[in-house]
This record gives C-alpha cells, structure tokens and sequence, in this order.
C-alpha cells in the first residue's frame, strides 16, 4: 500500500478494485442477512406443521393469512384485505407523530444546547420525565386526548420526542470549541455562528437522533393503538388477540417490521447523502 | 493605515494571569513586542512559556489582564478577518469542501457570489489543491489539510497570519516542504507573520527575527534577528552557529529553578 506516498496525498475517491465479481460480492451481503431468518423458519414450520393442537399457526397458514390481509380471496372474513387500510392508518400515526415531535424536539434541543438560560429552566423537568415509559402514559394520554387515534398520536410523539431531544442537544453543546475560533476570526460571528457552525457540525448528532425517534416511533405504535383506534396494525394485533387469531397476530408483527425496516433504510439513505462529509456517516 | 512608522503589531507590557478555581496562573508577564508589515517573526519557546498565549492575544480569543495588545495603534477588540490564524490541529469545517473552506471567511464577510468564487480559485492555485477542490477534510492528508487552513486566510485578506505551530503534527517530509512554501508564498504576497515554534531549526530558517520566550512565568526572554540570507541552508556553519547559541540559551531556562 504504499504507491502513490511520495506525497503523502491520499486518493480523493477509494479506488475499487478491478477484475473482481462486483455483482456476487454485493450480493454476499444481503445473502447473509438471510441465513439466519431463513433458518429460524425452518425450525417455526419444522416444530408447529401438522400439529392441530399448536398455538402458534406454522408459517404456511401465516403466509395465506398475509396474502388475504392482502388482497382478499382466501377466508373472505372482516379482516380480508384490510391490510393497506390498517398499514395507512399507522403510517399517518408514525409519520405524524414524528414529524410533531421533530417540530417540537429540534428547536427545543438547540436552545437547550445553546441557551443555557433555557437549560437551566427547562432540562431538569425533561431529565425527570425521560425515564417514564410511553406505557406509563397511558392512561393519562386516555383522559387528556381521549379514546382514539389523537392518544395514539401523542404517545407515538413521545417515544420520537426524546431521542431526538437528546441528540440534538448533545450534538450542538458537543461542537468542537475551535470551530467557533475558526469561524469567528474568519468574521463569521454572533448569529451567523449558529447556522454556518453549530448546525452543521450537530447535524450528524441531529441525523442519529431523527433516526432513532422514528425507530421508536414504530415500537410505540402497538400501544398507541391499543388505546380505542379502530384502524392500525396496533389495533389489528389487539382485535386478533383477542378472538385467538394468532396467524394475524403474527401477519402484524412481520408488517410493522418490515414497515419500521423501510423507514429506517430511508432516513438512512437521506443520512448518507446529507453527511457523506462525516467519516462515521459516509 | 499602512504608515509604515507605526508597526502592524504592538505588544506593550502584555500580561496574562488566568484565574480557575481561585487559584490564578501567571501565563504570561510583561510581553513588549513589535511586529512591522511584512516581518516573519518567530516565537520559540518550551512548552508553558506563554508563546502561544500572546498568540492568542494577538489573535483577540483573549484579552490581556494587564498591558495593552495593539494592532495598527488600536487596541485589538477581538477575533477578526485582519488576523488570520492557523491552527496546529487544522481547525477546517469537516462539513465543507476544500472550496468551501476557503470561501466561508470571504462569504461570511458578505463578498459578492461570483467575487468569492474567482478568490477560491485563486487561493486553491496557489497553494496547488486544483485536483482536490472537491474534497472534503477527512480525505485530505495533514498537510494538505494545513495548506487550506493557510490558503482560507489568505483568501480572506488577512493582514497577519498568526501560526500556532502549525507544522508540530506533520511528519518531517511533509514539514520541510511546507514551510518552503510558505517562504515562498511570504515572499511573494507580502505576508507579515507570527509563527508560534519549539524547534529552534524551524526558527532559524523561517525568521527574520527569532523571540527566545522561557517560562514559569512566560516572558520574552532575547529577540534574535536572523541575518543568513535565504533560502537557508540548514547545513551551513553560519546556521549552525545559531542553532548552537539559541540552544544553549533555551535551554539555560530549564536549569534547576529555586523552588
């Protein structure tokens, strides 16, 4: 490796090596991921097929159980292809309630990370309410919004509202002290500091927290919904529960899974290209 | 403003004590400096010697506790474009480009779009980061990162350059050819610099006058002018002698102090 150190200069671009089989060795990746889900249906089908008498429903019935949640067809029962209703419906709730919470999160976590008049004021009383599980809010969510979807709104705000608090407060009190000596004795000053310095440089803190407020957002939706909605994939798994439709129960799960997966890969994506500048992003 | 009586610098009686926790720390004790347009001086000195406190005072991120720093016979209010300064760890915006780095002092002093631009362009030349303009930080080399952290004060009209020993963390090849740049670039645009340094041999081939600085508490211990004509040649019996001498007096401030 050491061609090219005549200069010390490092390559702009890494260079990919040439002659090797790109298309296999991008799929080695994804192949792995697979090894072990794939095998952890195996053992599922393996231990529940053919058995009448088991709980959990062997992964065939499960599949059909999808395909009418989907599209209709197989059981033509209240639950036939309700899927992509229910889906929107916790869509709208996580999006929503993210989005809130982003509203109320960043501007509140750079004054705390900036002001520390507001810090003083505000940051205790959040320190004290952080432990308290969205669980736990329950029920005063119930007597504050009521049975429906604006309690399911608010708990999913609250299980995004302090990653992305924390993030954005760590990210702007953790800007590097000589980036403000830099800006200022370029006559980069005052206000000015706070969108050509600290923005930027908490934005990868601000980008971590996004993603991990939408990752709970998605943890929270089953118990945002279990608060009275009549559509939702929370509200789904709750009404399969109860008449022992453990098939759909499962379908739910195996959705806001691959749901909060997609998500995730999304805001991912954004990250890659808003902060291919940071080594840890890039 | 460029009278040339009145030097670009004046450092008169510069003290700095810093207070934490009750208990001060005198870093710096009467400091009398001039610093004339178009001067490369050096401050040499061991670590604890307040070189680079008075560079920082220099610099306005602090502010004398006694004496006045002066810059064209007005008290320095603060940081601020005239000086530039060039920091040992970089100090570059990792989230902008080579180009944008350069540009974000012109920029931030509000300089029209396309008078910024035709600037960067200038000052990426200049320091020979053509291929890289795109880049950001954390691809470049040490020295090439130094080589913008130069070329974005000079972009930004800096009447001094301030360098806080801005070579320490490269490794020797690459320290040796930059600072024949930077001569080079002294040489050609007129630069005043303040050059903050504990290797005496950098000293010696960098300044017209060389600032011997000693601690406990820092002062500013001998002013040296340098009169080997350039470009030095670190080898010779003449350089060598200086080296000899600014040694041994640097080095006469490590003897056994009375505790």
């Amino acid at each position: 490796m050491s061609t090219g150190a005549e200069t010390g200069i490092l390559p702009a671009t890494p260079v990919t090596p040439r002659g090797a089989r790109p298309s296999l060795a991008r799929l080695r990746g994804p192949a792995l991921a697979l090894v072990v889900p794939l095998a952890l249906v195996v053992v599922w089908h393996l231990t529940t097929a053919g058995r009448p008498y088991s709980l959990i429903p062997p992964p065939a019935e499960v599949w059909a159980e999808m395909r009418d949640l989907a599209v209709g067809g197989v059981n033509d029962d209240a639950f036939s292809g309700t899927l992509w209703t229910h889906l929107a419906a916790s869509l709208t709730r996580v999006y929503g309630g993210f989005v809130l919470a982003a509203a109320a999160a960043l501007p509140l976590g750079l004054l705390i990370g900036r002001v520390p008049l507001a810090r003083a004021l505000l940051d205790p009383l959040l320190q004290v309410l952080r432990p308290v599980p969205v669980t736990a809010w329950l029920p005063l969510a119930m007597i504050l919004f009521g049975l429906g979807p604006r309690s399911a709104f608010f708990l999913v705000f609250l299980g995004a509202f302090y990653p992305i608090l924390v993030n954005t407060v760590f990210g702007v009190r953790s800007v590097e002290p000589r980036l403000f000596e830099a800006a200022s004795m370029l006559g980069c000053t005052g206000a000015a500091q706070f969108t050509r310095v600290v923005l930027p440089a908490a934005l990868p803190s601000i980008f971590t927290g996004l993603r991990l407020g939408l990752g709970f957002a998605w943890v929270v939706i089953v118990v945002g919904e279990m608060t009275g909605v009549q559509t939702g994939l929370g509200a789904i798994i709750m009404e399969a529960r109860q008449l022992s439709r453990t098939e759909i129960v499962i379908c739910g799960m195996a959705v806001i899974g691959a749901a909060g997966f997609v998500s995730d890969w999304l805001v991912m994506s954004l990250g890659r290209r808003l902060l291919a500048w940071s080594p840890s992003h890039g | 403003m460029a009278d040339p009586t009145i030097p670009i610098l004046d450092m008169r009686g510069v003290s700095k004590t810093y207070l934490s926790k009750g208990r001060a720390t005198e870093a710096l004790r009467g400091a009398n400096l001039t610093v004339r347009r178009g001067e490369f001086v050096c401050l040499l000195g061991a670590s604890g010697c307040g070189k680079s406190t008075l560079l920082r005072i220099a610099a306005g991120f602090e502010a004398p506790t006694g004496g006045e720093a002066l810059m064209w016979d007005k008290p320095i209010p603060g940081p601020g474009p005239s000086r530039g300064m060039v920091f040992q760890d970089y100090g570059l915006f990792p989230w902008l480009t080579v180009r944008d780095n350069i540009g974000f002092g012109p920029q931030s002093r509000g300089r029209p779009a396309a008078e910024v631009r035709e600037t960067v362009e200038r000052y990426i030349a200049l320091v020979g980061l053509q291929a890289f303009a795109d880049a950001h930080p954390h691809q470049l080399s040490g020295g090439m990162k130094q080589r913008v952290a130069i070329a974005r004060v000079l972009a930004n009209e800096a009447e001094v350059v301030l360098m806080d020993e801005p070579f320490g963390a490269l490794d020797a090849m690459t320290r040796e050819r930059l600072q024949d740049e930077l001569l080079d670039l002294w040489a050609r645009t007129g630069l005043t610099v303040l050059f903050v340094t504990h290797a005496i041999e950098e000293a010696i081939f960098l300044a017209d006058r060389v600032v011997m600085m000693s601690p406990g508490p820092g002062r500013i211990e001998a002013v040296h002018g340098i009169d080997l004509p350039r470009r030095r040649d670190v080898s010779s019996p003449a350089f060598n002698d200086l080296r000899r001498m600014l040694a041994a007096q640097l080095h006469s401030h490590h003897a056994p102090k009375a505790a």
